[in-house]
C-alpha cells in the first residue's frame, strides 16, 4: 500500500463508527492510516469505490448489492463486512400531512398499519377530490429509505408508484423541500429528521423500527478483489471499526463522540442534535414532545455490526418487489454473499457460532414472515408489488 | 433526434462559470442544443420538459443521486435515461470521475456519438479545474503581499527601520528559518496582536 487508505463517506451519524475510529484513533492503535473523504453523493461514493479511488466506504447496502448484481450500473463485486448503520432513519411528514393522518387514524400512532391505514384513507381522500397526489421524498433508489417508504404505505394499501409519487432528494435538501411544499414527507437518516423537527416544518411520524425490527442500512463496503489482496487491512479497519462502536455504544463516551461527529469536516451539525440520535431520544415534534426508542440505536448491541446475509437476502426481495431486480436463485445467492460474517468473525477472533442473532430477524411488522429460502413465495404474499415477469 | 441532427445536451452546474466554459466548448465543436441547467429545484421536472438525449453534471453537485432516479422504471419517463458507462472502457469512466464529470445518455444513443461530447467535456472541466487553481494561488499572494506589507509597518514603527530594511529583515528570517517570508509576516502580526 502506499499512501493513507482512502474511505469514503456521507455526513450522516451512521458513518459514526468510521470517523470516530479515526479520528478518536482506534484505526491508529491498528496501524492504519486512513484519510475519511467526505462526499456529496451516493453515486459518487459508488463510482470512486468501484473504479479504486476510495479502498472502502460508508455504503448504502442495498448499492453494494445492486453494484454486485450489476443493476442501474456497472457490476463491480462489492463486500461488506461490518455493518455500520441499524434503525436510524425515520419517516418524517409535513405538519399539514401528520394533522390529515392524525385525523384519519384509529389507534394507535405509533403503529404503524394504523398510520399506513390512516395514510391510504388520505391519499384516497385527495384523489376523489382531484387534489395533487402526495410526494415522499428518499435518498436513492436502491436504499433502505426507500425499500421502508415503500413497504410502509403499501401495507395499508397504498401503491408507491400509482398513488404517490417518490423522488429522490439529497440528504441536506430534505427539509427545505418539506417547507416549501414540495414533498410531504420524506424517509431519511439522522440527523435530518431532527433537523426538520427543529426547525419546526416536520413532525417524525416513525422511526423506522417500529416498520422492521431490524433492517441493515449502511454498510462499511469494499471491492471483493481488494478484500482478497487486502486481508490483514482489512481485519484492522474492521477492529477500529467494532472499537470504535464499542466507545460510542458507553454512555459516558457519547457527548466526546458527538464532539468529533459535529465538526465541520465530518457531519458540520450541532453536536446536541447528533446526541439525539446517539443517545436513542429523539424530539417528534416541533412542539418539544420526545419519543425514546430501545430500538432506535443498535449500534453494537446483539451484535448489530456482524453483517447477515438474511438481511442482504431481504434487500434482494425489495428490490425483486419493486422491479428493479428479477427473481432467480443466482441473484439471490450473488446478494447474500455480499454479507460476509466470515470477514467479521476473523478479524476479530470470533467463532462463527458466538453471539449471533437469529438468522432471518427482520420482524417487519406487516407480511408473512421472511424466509431467504422461498423469496418468491414471501413476495406472492403481497399484494402491492412490481414483480417482473 | 434524426440521425445527424445536433442531439440535445443539458448541463447541470451550479458553477455558472464552468458551465460557460463548456457549453461554449460544445458549441464551438458544433453541439448547438445546449441548456445549462443551475436551479436544483425541480430538477427532474425541468430535466423532463427538456427531453434531453445528454446530460452532464458535476460531481460535486449532491442532486446527482437525484439524476440516478431515472434510471428507475417509472411513469414520469418516456425515454429510457442511462449512465454513460462501457464496462471495456474503464479509462474513460476513471478520466470522467478525476476530473470531475459525470454523463448520462438515453438509452440507444451511439457511443460514437457520445464519445467526443465527454472527451470535451473532460478536457473542459480539467480546464476550469486548472483555472481555479491559479485564481486561488493568485489569491493567496495576494493575501500575502497585504500580510507582508503590514508586517513590514510594525518593523519600521518598532525598530526604526526605513522599508527596504524592514523588508529585507523578513526575507533573511524567512531564509534561516526556512520558512516563507508571508509565514515570516503573520507570526510578527501574530505576535504584535498578543502583545498589545
Amino acid at each position: 500500500m502506499t499512501g493513507p487508505l482512502q474511505v469514503g463517506f456521507i455526513p450522516l451519524v451512521d458513518a459514526a463508527a468510521l470517523i470516530v475510529a479515526v479520528d478518536k484513533g482506534f484505526a491508529a492503535a491498528e496501524g492504519l492510516d486512513v484519510a475519511l473523504v467526505r462526499e456529496v453523493s451516493w453515486s459518487n461514493v459508488r463510482d470512486k469505490l468501484n473504479i479504486g479511488l476510495f479502498d472502502a466506504a460508508h455504503l448504502l447496502a442495498p448499492v453494494a448489492i445492486a453494484s454486485s448484481l450489476g443493476l442501474g450500473h456497472v457490476k463491480v463485486p462489492i463486500v461488506a463486512p461490518f455493518n455500520l448503520g441499524f434503525n436510524r432513519n425515520s419517516i418524517t411528514v409535513s405538519p399539514a400531512l401528520h394533522a390529515a393522518i392524525m385525523g384519519e387514524i384509529s389507534g394507535d400512532r405509533f403503529d404503524p398499519m394504523a398510520t399506513a391505514l390512516a395514510l391510504a384513507r388520505v391519499v384516497a381522500a385527495r384523489c376523489k377530490r382531484g387534489a395533487e397526489p402526495l410526494t415522499f421524498g428518499m435518498t436513492f433508489p436502491f436504499s433502505t429509505h426507500n425499500y421502508q417508504l415503500r413497504f410502509w404505505m403499501a401495507a395499508g394499501g397504498v401503491d408507491p408508484d400509482e398513488d404517490v409519487r417518490m423522488v429522490v432528494l439529497p440528504p441536506p435538501y430534505m427539509g427545505d423541500s418539506l417547507a416549501s411544499g414540495q414533498i410531504d414527507g420524506f424517509c431519511v437518516g439522522a440527523p435530518w429528521n431532527s433537523i426538520a423537527v427543529d426547525r419546526g416544518v416536520g413532525h417524525i411520524l416513525h422511526f423506522v423500527s417500529d416498520i422492521l425490527v431490524r433492517a441493515a442500512e449502511k454498510v462499511l463496503a469494499v471491492r471483493q478483489s481488494w478484500s482478497e489482496r487486502n486481508q490483514p487491512i482489512l481485519a484492522a479497519l474492521i477492529r477500529a471499526a467494532f472499537r470504535a462502536a464499542e466507545f460510542i455504544e458507553q454512555p459516558e463516551n457519547r457527548a466526546e463522540a458527538a464532539r468529533i461527529l459535529a465538526r465541520p469536516e465530518r457531519i458540520g451539525v450541532d453536536a446536541e442534535i447528533i446526541q439525539r440520535t446517539l443517545d436513542g431520544r429523539l424530539k417528534i415534534s416541533p412542539d418539544g414532545v420526545m419519543r425514546e426508542s430501545g430500538r432506535f440505536r443498535l449500534a453494537d448491541r446483539q451484535g448489530a455490526a456482524r453483517p447477515d446475509p438474511a438481511q442482504a437476502a431481504w434487500l434482494y426481495a425489495q428490490m425483486a418487489r419493486w422491479g428493479q431486480a428479477s427473481i432467480s436463485p443466482e441473484a439471490l445467492k450473488t446478494a447474500m454473499a455480499v454479507f460476509r460474517p466470515d470477514l467479521y468473525d476473523t478479524a476479530l477472533g470470533l467463532r462463527g457460532d458466538t453471539e449471533r442473532p437469529a438468522p432471518g430477524s427482520i420482524g417487519a411488522f406487516a407480511g408473512a414472515p421472511f424466509d431467504p429460502a422461498d423469496v418468491a413465495g414471501y413476495l406472492a404474499s403481497f399484494k402491492i408489488s412490481r414483480l417482473k415477469p | 433526434m434524426g440521425a445527424e441532427s445536433s442531439p440535445k445536451i443539458v448541463i447541470v452546474d451550479e458553477s455558472p462559470i464552468r458551465a460557460a466554459i463548456l457549453e461554449e466548448g460544445l458549441r464551438e465543436a458544433g453541439f448547438t442544443g445546449v441548456v445549462h441547467i443551475s436551479e436544483m429545484q425541480s430538477l427532474l421536472a425541468r430535466i423532463y420538459a427538456l427531453d434531453p438525449d445528454v446530460i452532464l453534471i458535476d460531481l460535486e453537485n449532491p442532486s446527482r443521486d437525484v439524476l440516478e432516479q431515472m434510471f428507475q422504471v417509472s411513469r414520469a419517463v418516456r425515454r429510457p435515461i442511462a449512465m454513460f458507462v462501457d464496462q471495456s472502457d474503464a479509462a474513460s469512466i476513471q478520466a470522467s470521475v478525476d476530473a470531475g464529470v459525470s454523463a448520462y445518455i438515453v438509452d440507444g444513443l451511439k457511443k460514437e456519438r457520445i464519445k467526443p461530447i465527454l472527451d470535451l467535456c473532460i478536457s473542459r472541466f480539467n480546464a476550469f479545474a486548472k483555472l481555479q487553481a491559479e485564481l486561488d494561488r493568485a489569491k493567496s499572494a495576494l493575501e500575502d503581499r497585504k500580510v507582508i506589507d503590514r508586517a513590514k509597518g510594525i518593523l519600521m514603527k518598532l525598530k526604526g527601520l526605513t522599508e527596504d530594511e524592514a523588508y529585507v529583515l523578513l526575507r533573511s528570517t524567512a531564509m534561516r528559518e526556512k520558512k516563507k517570508i508571508g509565514e515570516i509576516a503573520q507570526s510578527i502580526l501574530t505576535a504584535s496582536e498578543l502583545l498589545k
